[in-house]
């Protein structure tokens, strides 16, 4: 649920080109302006390398594959935008943002990388193609915000194609998660039994079940957040084009 | 004259502005708290505890014991009212999120069965320090209750409903979590052995006395239905000697009594507690040191929130 982890960070970022009177130096701002080209222009390598390994075989399958360490390096890459918050130069609440980075880190790490049986999911490709298209559209959404010259059209993007791209990355997370469960449950990864020294134990099979359920409440919770904000967003525009 | 002509009060609706009351030959020296239980009596869904009475919408909340005439209003006094919510004493909410870690520790103390494996039923552990841990806990939580009846002076009356759900799912679920490790069968004891055990032991009677003492220390206080805030002073008791370096010693000695417990279980859980303890216990004791500052011009400047010269 992830998957776009846009509304909550965009209110932040209307606000932070709003406000006039104190946010970050012109420094903090040429620096992210910088980041968030080069995520974009990261995420935009994945996406064609995505099409590209496609086109050369063929099929679907496997695609992971020719992705995998440009997907790891950008996507490790944004828990610098955690920092940019506890810092203060970018206006958005660090819980959050760290929740939904930490998240994506999760899944690209703890279950992806980690259970080498289910790289070859389908629902793998499920959720790197929704990251992938939310990322390039968030990260240039920024970009623009940032240097005051905001296209409609990628203001129009995030807000509307998160209404597909958020419901497919969770469908992916939730299978490949479901996927890695016989493999964990089989190895004991990530798992510490009793008896030891520190009287604790760990079932990492346990925990990831725990996290799908935790998808439950969450995801319809950020998911009709960011309907509401489309409609703030998007909707006035509308009433503008009305009054002429 | 005018000091004794009867005064009218109106209460708005904070937020819509709506006249919800009037009160009509109100005398003077009336207080909010009367206040409260006349608009109760127009309003009987809204007790005195859920009552916000404000000056204005936005400000801060009129304490009972306020007094009309002292107020900055006219012959009619315009208040604003806030909900509160829903409203628990502060002692049923202690009184409830101590008597469940008690009860559910014995219940994986006695291993009670759904637990562990059955064969484990209502057996004991063979290690005494598991049995040592037990006295020390139920003690710990049965000091906390006889507290809570009998030495706490508690300034506010009540809490918001919400909280209790909170605060017990805290409390139920780490004393849970904690008994359920330490009364395992395959409970490894603690690697330095007895040596470790007394040391640890020491520590946390050392930290009850303490913490029981500047309970004790702060009651004194204040008197009997009171409401009033003193600077806290060592006292003859060499346990409250460390007001000198620290502003809330009882979170200093609860902090101390939990890592006594950490030590003599040697349970990884149980640490987690106590680190979690202890950022909510600094987070309190860093806003009291700061209204006591705020409050009295020669509060001691040696003295640190939790830790003392650290913290």
């Amino acid at each position: 649920m992830s998957a776009p982890a846009m509304g909550t960070r965009k209110t932040a970022h209307t606000d932070s080109s709003n406000k006039k009177k104190k946010g970050p130096g012109t420094l903090a701002i040429a620096y992210l302006v910088i980041y968030n080209v080069v995520m974009t222009a990261g995420w935009l390598v994945i996406a064609v390398g995505l099409v590209r390994a496609y086109l050369a075989r063929g099929s679907y399958h496997g695609l992971y594959y020719s992705i995998e360490k440009p997907l790891k390096f950008f996507q490790t890459g944004a828990l610098l935008e955690i920092l940019h918050c506890a810092v203060g130069i970018v206006p958005s609440s660090v819980v959050l943002t760290g929740f939904q980075v930490m998240s994506r880190v999760f899944l690209t790490w703890a279950v992806t990388h980690s259970v080498r049986e289910v790289q070859s999911e389908d629902s793998v490709l499920l959720f790197v193609v929704a990251w992938t298209v939310t990322e390039i559209i968030r990260y240039s959404f920024y970009t623009f915000s940032l240097l005051n010259h905001l296209p409609y059209l990628i203001k129009w993007a995030r807000y509307t194609f998160f209404v597909v791209l958020y419901p497919m990355g969770v469908a992916g997370e939730l299978l490949t998660i479901y996927a890695a469960l016989p493999y964990v449950q089989k190895t004991g990864l990530y798992s510490i039994t009793l008896p030891n020294n520190y009287n604790f134990s760990f079932d990492y099979h346990t925990f990831l079940i725990l996290v799908m359920i935790s998808y439950i409440p969450l995801f319809p919770q950020l998911y009709f957040h960011m309907i509401r904000q489309r409609k703030k967003v998007l909707g006035h525009v509308e009433e503008y084009s009305k009054v002429e | 004259i005018k000091h004794n002509k009867k005064r009218q009060v109106e209460i708005l609706d904070a937020k819509t502005k709506d006249k919800l009351c009037f009160l009509d030959k109100v005398e003077p020296n009336a207080t909010i708290g009367e206040i409260k239980s006349m608009f109760h009596k127009s309003h009987p869904q809204w007790y005195p505890a859920r009552q916000s009475i404000r000056l204005d919408p936005k400000g801060k909340s009129l304490k009972d014991e306020d007094v009309l005439q002292h107020l900055p209003v006219g012959t009619t006094a315009t208040f604003y009212f806030r909900d509160l919510g829903a409203q628990i004493s502060w002692v049923t909410v202690f009184l409830t999120e101590y008597a469940g870690p008690l009860l559910i520790y014995l219940m994986f103390y006695f291993r009670v069965p759904f637990i562990y494996a059955p064969k484990y039923d209502f057996t004991t552990s063979k290690h005494w320090v598991v049995h040592l841990a037990c006295m020390c806990h139920s003690f710990h939580y049965v000091k906390r209750l006889l507290e809570t009846l009998f030495v706490h002076r508690f300034s506010h009356g009540t809490m918001p409903l919400r909280n209790i759900f909170k605060n017990c799912t805290y409390y139920w679920g780490f004393a849970a979590w904690m008994a359920y490790y330490i009364n395992h069968p395959l409970y490894t004891p603690p690697t330095y052995g007895e040596q470790q055990i007394r040391l640890a032991l020491t520590v946390f009677l050392f930290c009850q006395i303490g913490n029981f003492s500047i309970h004790i220390a702060l009651r004194n206080l204040r008197p009997p239905g009171s409401k009033t805030r003193k600077i806290p002073y060592p006292t003859k008791n060499p346990f409250t000697w460390i007001f000198l370096l620290v502003s809330c010693p009882n979170y200093t000695y609860e902090l101390g009594s939990w890592l006594g417990f950490t030590l003599m279980t040697q349970c990884l859980p149980v640490a987690f507690f106590t680190l979690v303890g202890f950022i909510q216990m600094t987070v309190w004791a860093k806003g009291k040191h700061r209204s006591y500052l705020k409050e009295f011009r020669d509060y001691p400047t040696l003295r640190s929130p939790i830790l003392p010269f650290i913290l």
